[in-house]
């Protein structure tokens, strides 16, 4: 996010919630990614041994993530595949800098990768008289568009056909207006074939990197991602430090349930395997692989029991297509690179609370998110602990920013309602104080809030305690 | 009912029953004793301790929690009204006391926790006679009976019961209504768009009354009902049986 623009929640939110084009999109997209979500999934038994399954991989994998590092780049330095470490966004970015410049290269053909938007790379190479280019489809729209994706696995999730029709005539020289989805398909098909043959370097996320074999796992379903990785002269994969598993066999049942959860397909059009750059002898395929390793925070995150399961993540983004809170709001609305349930748990660990922990806020608990969450990361149990974190009353925060929001009057509103529910005697005056107010409690703070669409509550005038009192309940 | 149930049971009133809809509590306890069990009702309760758990102050939750520990000491199951407080007390108890003193009490005392309509249909068995006039209903699943409890079916099996009672399913019963406790006031403007959704979910299926079996989502739905000026009837579901079966 730019230094300039202060997050502001509030008027995003507001913002959002007025744009009726962007919630109808919304709601119709994610009622789509639900519904096939559901279908591929149909026997519920089973799919809670896959998540099991899938939760212990990747708890295996963090358990032993050091070690599974090392062996990642042992196996692929062995493979020929280059690996760099990255402790944060700046070295990152400075690393693939380093390889265009090696490379005399002034531009970038991009597979869709969520890592590189958190490092922000394509802002960055413009700065440095780079051109980086969207090839996955959603991410190519948004790009004309200067947008951020608004999703982490359908980026343009936010606009319907008629609004990339516009965007692809307006932005794109000699292109008649079309709502054909075939020939749109068509249009950005045409524009990107140009790049892929005449760039030197292509740049890859992962979805999963295998440490025993040295393999980099990459789905996909429009072929721009094969195109990326092996039209190219050099393909430069980036990745977080939590995407290593150990073995191959741990697989299958992953990516059953990454493209089951993201987008209900069994299966994607195209599964890259990537372990080594061309052989001697070979026809194609990239002469150089360079992998970069982002840390940014991840193994702070990893190093507390309860907030490392966030890094079991896979990045299904099936929490944001659950989640009542995103489907009003859109992605934008969060303010950071990665929105929804796993945003809310991921930007504050990564940015600080000081800055983000506000994202906290946004959720009802209603648990819609760790339901469905493939590898059962408990999203409501982390939301939860990150707003006892703002409050940090034991002075035993671990993330940045702790304790941000601890002040006096909440701390004194909520000791008061401790005591008031801890003595007796205090609950039932408060109680019958409340009652006696009746319709003539002041609309101010909470209440006003809640007042702006509903009636107040009315307090009876008899409280339960007093009715059981009165209609001989027995006490004890 | 089996000859080895224990004859008495605690009631959890929660806190905002207490308040807000003692008629509803009122109606659940005389549910509970209509099947021949001896209701028990501490004065010394108050709430579960959630609003204070999911604002960050878990401090305070957990001297609340405490509390109602100590108030419900006899072994007896403890009926609760609400999804939502059940789910923070066999749920989220043993967490909160995790390697303290009061673990195993903590343990032992969620163990002994039941939604009321999970207390009525799987436990009790308990079947009504309707003795209401026709009338079309429409039900809302609060999100911890659905997924922190799992007892929906119990209280829709219940609903289905009632022979003169037409039930009419929400297009989207599984979404929350946008209360969620502090999140209501804490994001206000996300919540009453999540309301306006529900209710106007509730008006698309021309029930007259919305029965649900969380205080809170109850709370909630009314008021932006009311607030629109619909006449549609909300009402916790222990109220309606009772109104409509007397027990029997």
């Amino acid at each position: 996010m730019d230094a300039k623009t202060r997050f502001d929640f509030k008027s995003n939110i507001d913002a959002a919630l007025k744009d009726q084009q962007l919630r109808r999109n919304l709601r119709n997209a994610m009622d789509i990614l639900v519904d096939k979500r559901q279908a591929v999934f149909p026997d519920s038994d089973e799919l809670e041994q896959l998540r099991a399954a899938g939760n212990a991989i990747k708890r295996r994998a963090l358990k032993q993530l050091p070690r599974l590092l090392e062996q990642l780049e042992v196996k692929c330095s062995q493979n020929g595949i280059q690996v760099h470490w990255a402790e944060d966004t700046t070295q990152a970015n400075g690393i693939v800098l380093d390889l265009m410049h090696r490379h005399h290269a002034t531009a970038v053909v991009k597979g869709k990768s969520m890592v590189s938007e958190e490092m922000h790379l394509n802002h960055f190479l413009e700065e440095k008289g780079i051109e980086a280019v969207e090839t996955d489809l959603g991410e190519f729209i948004i790009q004309l568009n200067h947008e951020t994706p608004s999703h982490i696995i359908v980026p343009a999730i936010h606009k319907n056909k008629d609004e990339v029709a516009a965007i692809f005539h307006e932005k794109l020289a000699d292109t008649p207006y079309t709502e054909d989805v075939e020939e749109l398909t068509a249009i950005a098909r045409q524009a990107l074939r140009k790049r892929f043959a005449g760039t030197t370097v292509g740049l890859s996320g992962v979805n999963f990197a295998i440490a025993e074999t040295g393999t980099l796992l990459l789905v996909e379903n429009e072929g721009n991602g094969r195109m990326c990785t092996t039209a190219p002269d050099v393909h430069i994969a980036v990745m977080g430090l939590e995407k290593v598993v150990e073995k191959l066999s741990d697989v299958p049942p992953l990516l059953r349930l990454l493209t089951g959860s993201a987008t209900g397909q069994i299966v994607t059009t195209y599964v890259n395997m990537i372990t080594s750059p061309r052989k001697k002898g070979e026809k194609d395929g990239p002469k150089e692989v360079h992998l970069v390793i982002l840390d940014n925070g991840r193994s702070r995150i990893l190093a507390d029991p309860q907030l490392r399961q966030t890094l079991l993540c896979i990045r299904c983004g099936t929490c944001l297509n659950h989640c009542p809170v995103y489907v009003r709001i859109g992605g934008h609305a969060y303010g950071h690179v990665y929105p929804g349930p796993i945003g809310k748990i991921l930007t504050p660990q990564m940015e600080g609370l000081e800055r983000t922990g506000v994202l906290v806020t946004a959720s009802s608990l209603c648990g819609a998110c760790g339901e469905v969450c493939p590898v059962k990361i408990p999203i409501p149990d982390l939301i939860r602990r990150l707003r006892n974190e703002s409050y940090d009353q034991e002075k035993a925060a671990v993330v940045p920013g702790g304790g941000y929001k601890k002040n006096l009057a909440e701390t004194m509103v909520w000791k008061g309602w401790e005591l008031a529910n801890r003595l007796p005697v205090l609950n039932e005056m408060g109680t019958r104080m409340a009652g006696a107010m009746g319709k003539h409690l002041p609309k101010v703070g909470p209440l006003k809030q809640w007042t702006s669409v509903r009636t107040a509550p009315r307090v009876a005038r008899s409280s339960l305690h007093g009715r059981v009192r009165k209609e001989g309940v027995s006490h004890e | 009912m089996s000859p080895d149930l224990p004859g008495s049971v605690y009631f959890f009133g929660t806190c905002l029953m207490d308040a807000v809809y003692p008629d509803a509590g009122m109606a659940a306890i005389r549910l509970l004793q209509s099947r021949g069990l001896d209701v028990i009702f501490p004065p010394d309760q108050s709430c579960c301790g959630q609003p204070a758990y999911n604002s960050g102050f878990i401090e305070e939750a957990r001297a609340v929690a405490r509390k109602q520990i100590q108030v419900f000491s006899q072994p007896y199951p403890i009926v609760v009204p609400s999804g939502s407080c059940a789910g923070m007390m066999k749920h989220h108890y043993p967490g909160l006391f995790a390697g303290r003193k009061e673990e195993a009490a903590a343990r032992r005392f969620a163990g002994r926790v039941y939604e009321l309509f999970e207390y009525l249909v799987k436990v009790l068995n308990a079947t009504f006679e309707d003795r209401g006039d026709p009338v079309t209903v429409t039900w809302h699943s609060s999100c911890h009976a659905l997924r922190e409890m799992n007892v929906v079916q119990y209280a829709k099996a219940l609903i289905r019961q009632l022979k003169n009672v037409t039930l009419v399913e929400l297009l989207r019963e599984t979404e929350c209504c946008g209360f969620g406790g502090t999140f209501a006031v804490k994001q206000p403007a996300i919540s009453a768009a999540m309301v306006k959704d529900k209710v106007e979910d509730i008006r698309q299926t021309g029930a007259s009354t919305l029965l649900a079996g969380d205080c809170g989502c109850l709370m909630n739905i009314t008021g932006a009902m009311a607030h629109e000026g619909m006449a549609i009837d909300g009402k916790h579901l222990a109220e309606f049986l009772w109104e409509r079966t007397n027990g029997r």
